[in-house]
This record gives structure tokens, C-alpha cells and sequence, in this order.
């Protein structure tokens, strides 16, 4: 996490706090650069993501898809440039003077409220059961109610299809059934916006469709904005409503998935498709 | 021999009462021990670099000064410079606590850094405070690894505790060279002295055994049968869990 925040100026095209009509999209990316000393991973990033939308990234090994997602769960500083989240900005604040400066840990505790995330590797709590894994966050972060915390943990056990595994130590679990727990962790904090790095590149080939039909499902029957970073077209086809290809940290092209996949415009993306499908 | 069994019967009263005081110094050392490596590990991780410039300069010293030296300068250093008089058992629990505590600290640093930084990311996403993190998702992973070079540790500080012989603190080890001197029979009491100090350290082990079990466990980790009596080096342990 080593990373200077460069001293930001405001950005030309941002309006102050541009809240001003209802078109305003949830998530904002304003010329986001993120630098690992020489070598720059998102070069000048622009996208939005409307509220409710459900975007897939995709493209190439190290095009800058995950760093977005892991920028937006704050795990990640930018280097550059301001993402705006229901129009406040994520990772800054503003001085009294109306510039913008990093956000300390409080700030970064406030932007996180709306955010959720699942990653490739699951990261289940190894010295928590499945329903503490689940319970822990709401109960102590969210002040939630210890019984209702439960209640709706075995809810979302239930929606994840285990229901029976309320007791089981995380080890016990499958890598399906771990992605499964971590999905309903991450609802149990009710994101606005779940982020999904990866979910299933790190499962066995019978286990990924399970878990792809659980998103479509969550996709379909909540109005939660996702975000997946994800090399399964199919799902990027199926669940998505808008598609951006990455390459060398810059969006390639953007459209919708029968655009994308049946008609691409660009060469890199056609590289990219011809390369995975 | 037979003057030995005699004598030591004579002294036996002695013997027990020193007994105890080197389990207290081992047992209270220790948790001085324990306090200081855990406030000196916490404090390395530090994002303020005095506090992790402190911590380090803390356990440089005690590491790098030799246990006897901090023994001798508790007892017989500090009273004329301080006016302040320990007794030679406080002394012991002081020097061991903050030598071993030193030592001790290296391995809650060690412990701590070897928790993936995925867990630390899991925690962030679900917007837990840096204290939440530390206290229920870090540490208790972290506690795992300690158990076994901290077993090392009690059981080195336990085998200093003679030290304390040269304090004439009423210690086992006194106790038994007392005997030992009215008896003559230097191999059988060295003997003896052997045997009672592996006894102790053994039962340790066994102990924290039990304690790592009981953790592992929590963990959801598999814990053979047997094991239990099984003495473990911290190697073997640190591979075992560095897997996860």
C-alpha cells in the first residue's frame, strides 16, 4: 500500500458535489491514475456505472481489472484523479477550502458503508463458523441486533443454497461452498454495490456454474449495482447490461453484450474474444 | 546414597518451598513475558515510527544484553543508584519477563505478518475498525503460530531460572545445591537436578500442547490423535500452519 497521493486539484469537468439531477451515475470514475512506482496500471480512467446497473470488466491478464474494484473497496489509494460514489467522493475530503485531500481512515470507514466485495480466493475468517463469518460484521459493525443478525445470516445461507452448514468451520467447506458463505457475507452488510474480483477462477470447472447462477439469481431479484471483474463470458453475457474492455488500464470499448460480443469494434477486443471464447 | 535420600528428607521441606519458587519465577516471569512481547510485537507494526522506534530499541536491548548482566544490575545495580531494594524472586520475574518478553515480541511480529493480507482485505470490505480487525480476524489466527515458539521460550526461561541460585533466592536448584553440600554426592544431586528440571519442562510442553490443540481446533484445523505427547518444534508447526 505504498502509494503517493498526489495533491489533487479539482478536477475540470466536476461540478462541486454534482448531485444535482437524478442522472447523476452511483459510481464515478474521474481520470483515476493508480501507479506502482514507473508502472501505471489505469492510465486517466473514465466510466460510470449507474445505479442498479450490472457491469462486467473484462480483458487481458493485468489491463488494470481488478486494481478498479479493489480502488473502489478502498484497499487500493488512487494515485491520481477522484472515483465519485453517489456523488460524494470516495477515498477524499474536502478541505474548507473546496480542494480535495485523502481521506483518513474515518472518512474511508464512511465511504465503505455502501461497498461490499467478494474475492477470487474467498477469504472466509478461518477462526469464525460459517454464521459468525456471516454475523460478525453486522452485529459489530452495523450494530445489528445479535438474534437478527442470525436470522437473516441463516436467510442468506438459505438463498446461498447451505443452510445446513450454519456450523461448519470454513476448512470443512468446498471452494463452491466457501464462495457461497462469502457471497451471503458480503449481502449481510447490505452493499449498494458488490464488487466480484474473480468469484470463480479459483473454483473446480463443476462448481462455477452453482455460483454463476447464484449472481444471476442476485442480479435478477436485487436492485444491488454490480461490478464483476470476470474471464466467464458467458456470465458477462447472461447477467450484464454493460460490458467494458480493459487493456493497459484504459477502457478499449464499452457497450452492451451483444455489441460486444457479436460486434466489436475495436481490434484488441476482437483479439481478446477470439482468445477466450 | 543412602546419606543423600536422608539429608534430602531433612531438607525436604526446603526443597518444596524452592520448588514453588521457581515455578513462581517461571510462571510469573513468563506473563511478564507475555505482556511485553505482545505490547512490544503490537507496537513493531506500528504505523507511528516512534512507537515502532521505541519497540525496537526496547527489544534490541534485552535481547542483546545478557540475562546474568540485567539479573546482576536488578539486585545489585540498582539499589545504590535508585535506593529502591527487589528481592532476589522479583528480580528474577523482572529480568525474565524482559528478556524473554524481547525475545517474545519477535515472535507475535512474526505471527501477526504471516496471517495473509487477504484476511486483512476480507476485514476492510466488511468495514471492521483497525482494532475489530486486529482483535478478531488477525490475532486469533496469529495466537496459532505463536504457541509453538512461545512453548519454546517458557521452557528456556523455565531452564534460567537456576540463575537465580547466584541471587541466593531460596530456589529448587539452591535448595538442592544445599543438599548437595551437606551431602557430598555431587553426581547423584546433579543427577537429580537433571531429572527434576526435564520433568518440569516436559510437563510444559504437554500443556501447551494441550493449548495449541485447543486453537488449532478453533481453527477448524485437523489435529492427529497423539499428538498431544508429541513434542513439537516451532519448524514443524510454522510449516503446518504457514499452509493456510
Amino acid at each position: 500500500m505504498a502509494t503517493e497521493s498526489a495533491p489533487l486539484k479539482e478536477p475540470a469537468d466536476a461540478a462541486p458535489d454534482p448531485q444535482v439531477t437524478g442522472v447523476e451515475p452511483l459510481v464515478r470514475f474521474d481520470k483515476v491514475v493508480k501507479r506502482y512506482g514507473d508502472h501505471v496500471v489505469l492510465d486517466e480512467l473514465d466510466f460510470t456505472v449507474r445505479r442498479g446497473e450490472h457491469v462486467t470488466l473484462i480483458g487481458p491478464s493485468g489491463s488494470g481489472k481488478t486494481t478498479i474494484l479493489r480502488l473502489l473497496m478502498t484497499l487500493e489509494k488512487v494515485s491520481d484523479g477522484v472515483i465519485w460514489v453517489d456523488g460524494s467522493p470516495l477515498s477524499h475530503v474536502r478541505t474548507p477550502s473546496g480542494a480535495l485531500k485523502p481521506a483518513g481512515e474515518k472518512q474511508l470507514r464512511e465511504s465503505r458503508k455502501k461497498i461490499g466485495m467478494v474475492f477470487q480466493q474467498f477469504n472466509l475468517f478461518p477462526n469464525m463458523k460459517v454464521l459468525q463469518n456471516i454475523t460478525e460484521a453486522p452485529v459489530n459493525v452495523l450494530g445489528m441486533d445479535k438474534d437478527e443478525a442470525e436470522t437473516r445470516a441463516r436467510e442468506l445461507l438459505d438463498l446461498v443454497g447451505l443452510s445446513g452448514k450454519v456450523d461448519a468451520h470454513p476448512s470443512q467447506l468446498s471452494g463452491g461452498q466457501q464462495q457461497r458463505v462469502a457471497i451471503a457475507r458480503a449481502l449481510a452488510m447490505r452493499p449498494e454495490i458488490l464488487l466480484l474480483d474473480e468469484v470463480t477462477s479459483a473454483l473446480d470447472p463443476e462448481l462455477v456454474a452453482g455460483v454463476l447462477e447464484l449472481l444471476g439469481d442476485i442480479a435478477r431479484n436485487t436492485n444491488i449495482t454490480m461490478l464483476c471483474v470476470t474471464h466467464e463470458m458467458n456470465f458477462a453475457r447472461d447477467v450484464s447490461e454493460k460490458v467494458l474492455m480493459f487493456d493497459a488500464g484504459r477502457v478499449v470499448e464499452s457497450g452492451s453484450p451483444e455489441k460486444i460480443f457479436t460486434d466489436p469494434e475495436h481490434e484488441r477486443t476482437r483479439e481478446f474474444l477470439n482468445a477466450v471464447l | 546414597m543412602s546419606d543423600f535420600l536422608s539429608i534430602l528428607g531433612e531438607e525436604f521441606p526446603q526443597v518444596r518451598s524452592g520448588l514453588w519458587v521457581t515455578l513462581e519465577a517461571t510462571v510469573l516471569g513468563s506473563l511478564v513475558a507475555l505482556l511485553l512481547s505482545f505490547v512490544l510485537g503490537l507496537a513493531a507494526g506500528s504505523k507511528l515510527l516512534l512507537v515502532r522506534g521505541v519497540s525496537r530499541t526496547v527489544v534490541e536491548f534485552f535481547r542483546g544484553t545478557s540475562l546474568y548482566i540485567q539479573l546482576f544490575w536488578l539486585y545489585y545495580a540498582m539499589p545504590p543508584l535508585t535506593g529502591y531494594e527487589l528481592t532476589p524472586l522479583v528480580c528474577g520475574i523482572v529480568a525474565f519477563g524482559l528478556n524473554y518478553g524481547a525475545y517474545g515480541s519477535e515472535i507475535v511480529r512474526g505471527a501477526i505478518n504471516s496471517v495473509p493480507r487477504a484476511q486483512y482485505e476480507a476485514a476492510v470490505a466488511l468495514n471492521m475498525t483497525p482494532f475489530h480487525r486486529m482483535r478478531k480476524v488477525i490475532m486469533p489466527q496469529a495466537w496459532v503460530q505463536m504457541i509453538p515458539s512461545f512453548t519454546n521460550l517458557l521452557i528456556q526461561l523455565l531452564k534460567c531460572t537456576p540463575l537465580l541460585w547466584l541471587l541466593s533466592a531460596a530456589d529448587l536448584m539452591t535448595a538442592i545445591e544445599h543438599v548437595r553440600s551437606r551431602s557430598g554426592e555431587t553426581l547423584t544431586t546433579y543427577l537429580v537436578l537433571l531429572a527434576v528440571y526435564f520433568v518440569l519442562a516436559y510437563a510444559l510442553t504437554l500443556l501447551m500442547n494441550m493449548l495449541e490443540r485447543t486453537a488449532k481446533r478453533r481453527l477448524g484445523l485437523h489435529t492427529g490423535a497423539g499428538s498431544l505427547l508429541k513434542t513439537r518444534t516451532a519448524e514443524a508447526a510454522a510449516t503446518a500452519g504457514g499452509a493456510r
